[in-house]
């Protein structure tokens, strides 16, 4: 993926720019508003860090409403300091389509990324999911593996949309907190680790190859494990 | 001696004066006293105005008409019995005229005297029919006369007047009198202004003195009460409550940052301790590799922290009042007793739920949804396995008041009041991961929303009542909520300069 980091700080941009780079993407740095509008309104990128404080006299919120007035729809993902609600939902107000909190883990901001640019992807009327041998049916609420049905409950079987959504991702503990239950708050205890392990209990387990793996310092990820 | 020198004492009391009197009418007291004496003065006056038109104005009037009466008299005996019936008519009036002060002179056209009691025509009275106040002499006396003159057919003149002296006489009196109530008036006013003075100034007296010593810094003042009841005593409770409060805030904010320097000072000395021990023991990469991660993870922990602390501010400034909308809590507690249930079943707690069908309230989903989850989660986390959990609801017309016991500890009766505060852990709990920020937000969020966060014994173990309002907020705890969020706000502006200065 071109990924454009607009960031005015320059340790977190060098932290974010190397991360990203190692993790397979090509990335553009800007360090200040009006650079950082110059490259994305003039160049294609699939997704976009923003800082909100920026100096050169144009914030992250006016650069991303000039770029959204322009009918410019590539994904943005704002990283800042401001993790008030109001500031997050200023934001997502704003035409952002991901809202990361300083400080973060590198792991989740390169998971909400790959998650946000792939959002646009295919968000057509899917009614069948399918990861390996795994097959999701979203209109019978069906899950199969390998021919063999497998009984899910309702927050199971969502737990497991997701995950499938997001095959091949790494999917961060907070996201599944958003994304499936719709809960913006951290748990003390390991409640995702709960769900998880219950839901590999069904889907992985009776079965050889394993599907649902756990990232370390990071979250889990569905994919086919290569030989 | 320097050439400025005698100036000196010259220009210091000039300057003096006029700020004395500046101060002086910048008193209250001498204000009120002086606007008292205006509206005294002012009504004074109009009584004096309305008894002087009342008295001499009446008296002036029948003066006017007796005189014109008199003269439309005379000039009827003239026209019907000529000049000498009108002698005879006027040498009659004088010598009935009782009080003597009936004035008449009749000259023929040469202006010599043909009659009346005025020995000479008065100086100045040349135009008939109009009024004229003069000094005459008459018989030897001098006095004041309202006069007129008719001119007569054939050219005589009739002057017809009366003696008034009574009447300035009467005038002057009232003028003095008037003058005099001024002048006690005015002495009355200066005396009431310093009366006032002194007892708006005994008064506040004690509150000003309270105040400035909290100004500087002394919080043990409080205003003392008079015992009257009146509005001064009102204020001074009114202050003294105020006063409370303010200390019961600073103390909580010292508390706080007592509590943010130990909680987060540890966790960041660790992680200090261990990246330095690191960087100079650690033999293989995995060794460094361990260390770095177990110091990012002490580092999420303040983090962690921080996050709670400024949510917890966030939601007693209030900020999210915006975010309150029509909700049901029974989807709430359903959605969490599901989520929690996968611990609690692995930790071997049994989770029993009971609440009615539907549970229709204002607030905000996301911050109950978090409150109740914190209550929750304490609820797992100090039940001992094979023991349950109960989450119940109930709702009356008012107030739907969520509980949530568990069979663990408990928090000793002594400690419960102190529970909620920010960073509070019971001995139990010190042992245990968690912030000391769980119950403090729960609080909050109960603030936020009018109700309470109640904690009882469920022997064994706590039950947690949380007590919601339906609708309406309690006025109270928003001005309670407005008071703390400018603390913080203080607090946070502040530390703010603190980190630029210190960058």
């Amino acid at each position: 993926m071109r990924i454009l980091v607009v960031e005015d700080d320059k340790d977190v941009a060098g932290f974010v720019v190397k991360g990203l780079r190692e993790a397979g993407h090509t990335v553009e740095h800007a360090d200040n508003g009006r650079d950082g509008l110059f490259m994305a309104a003039s160049e294609n990128f699939d997704a976009i860090i923003l800082d909100r404080m920026l100096p050169g006299g144009i914030d992250g919120l006016r650069l991303l409403e000039t770029l959204r007035a322009q009918d410019n729809a590539t994904p943005v993902m704002f990283l800042s300091a401001l993790g008030q609600v109001d500031d997050r939902v200023k934001g997502l107000k704003a035409g952002g389509d991901d809202y990361l909190t300083k400080p973060f883990a590198f792991a989740e901001l390169l998971a909400r990324v790959e998650a946000m640019s792939r959002r646009g992807e295919g968000e057509g009327p899917t009614t069948r999911l399918g990861v390996g041998d795994l097959e999701m049916d979203l209109l019978s609420r069906g899950v199969k593996r390998a021919g063999q049905k497998i009984d899910l409950q309702p927050r199971e079987f969502r737990l497991l949309e997701y995950l499938m959504r997001h095959a091949g991702q790494v999917v961060t503990r907070t996201m599944l907190l958003e994304g499936v239950w719709d809960y913006h708050f951290d748990p003390q205890t390991n409640v995702i680790d709960v769900h998880i392990s219950r839901l590999r209990q069904k889907i992985d387990k009776p079965f050889e190859a394993p599907l649902l793996h756990t990232v370390r310092n990071a979250g889990y990820m569905l994919r086919v494990e290569e030989p | 001696m320097s050439s400025s020198a005698p100036d000196q004492p010259e220009t210091t009391t000039s300057a003096i004066r006029p700020v004395r009197w500046r101060r002086l009418l910048r008193s209250a007291g001498v204000r009120f006293a002086v606007l008292y004496a205006l509206v005294f003065g002012v009504s004074t006056i109009l009584l004096a105005a309305s008894l002087r038109y009342s008295t001499i104005g009446l008296l002036d009037r029948q003066t006017h008409e007796a005189i014109r009466t008199d003269a439309r008299g005379l000039a009827a005996h003239f026209k019907t019995g000529g000049l000498s019936a009108l002698v005879l008519t006027l040498d009659g009036r004088i010598n009935e005229d009782i009080n003597e002060n009936a004035i008449y002179l009749l000259v023929d056209p040469l202006g010599n005297r043909i009659a009346g009691n005025l020995s000479r025509w008065p100086q100045g009275i040349d135009t008939p029919q109009v009024w004229y106040q003069v000094p005459v002499e008459r018989s030897g006396k001098r006095s004041h006369a309202l006069m007129r003159f008719y001119d007569l057919p054939g050219g005589f003149q009739l002057l017809v007047g009366r003696d008034v002296s009574a009447r300035t006489q009467l005038r002057r009196l009232l003028r003095d009198g008037l003058i005099w109530a001024l002048a006690a008036m005015v002495l009355l006013g200066a005396l009431g202004a310093l009366i006032i003075r002194g007892l708006f100034k005994r008064a506040l007296a004690d509150i000003s003195a309270t105040t400035r010593a909290i100004a500087r810094g002394d919080l043990t003042q409080r205003v003392r009460r008079s015992g009257h009841g009146d509005e001064f005593d009102e204020l001074a409770e009114t202050i003294n409550d105020m006063l409370d409060r303010i200390t019961k805030l600073m103390n909580g904010v010292r508390e706080v940052s007592n509590a943010i320097a130990h909680d987060l000072r540890t966790p960041i000395t660790r992680a200090r301790a261990r990246l330095e021990d690191a960087a100079s023991h650690a033999r293989t990469e995995e060794e460094l590799r361990g260390a770095v991660d177990r110091a990012t993870g002490e580092l999420d922990g303040v983090v962690k922290v921080f996050q709670a602390l400024l949510r917890i501010a966030e939601i007693e400034a209030g900020a999210r009042r915006s975010a309150f909308a029509n909700i049901d809590l029974t989807l709430v507690l359903e959605d969490l007793a599901e989520f929690f249930e996968a611990v609690a079943e692995e930790r071997h707690i049994a989770i029993d739920t009971r609440w009615p069908p539907d549970l229709p309230m204002v607030g905000d989903r996301d911050m109950l949804q978090q409150a109740v989850a914190n209550l929750l989660e304490n609820a797992i986390k100090f039940s001992p396995p094979d023991h349950r959990v109960a989450i119940s609801a109930r709702m009356d017309a008012a107030d739907i008041e969520i509980e949530i016991a568990d069979e663990g500890p408990g928090i000793p009766e002594a400690d419960r009041p102190r529970a909620t505060e920010r960073f509070y852990r019971g001995e139990l709990a010190r042992s245990t991961p968690g912030t000391g920020l769980g119950l403090a937000l729960v609080a909050a969020i109960a603030q936020l929303h009018g109700g309470v966060l109640r904690l009882e014994d469920n022997a064994p173990g706590l039950r947690a009542v949380l007590v919601l309002p339906r609708r309406a907020l309690n006025p109270e705890a928003t001005l309670r909520i407005k008071l703390w969020a400018q603390t913080v706000r203080k607090a946070e502006t502040q530390s703010g300069a603190d980190a630029q200065r210190g960058a």
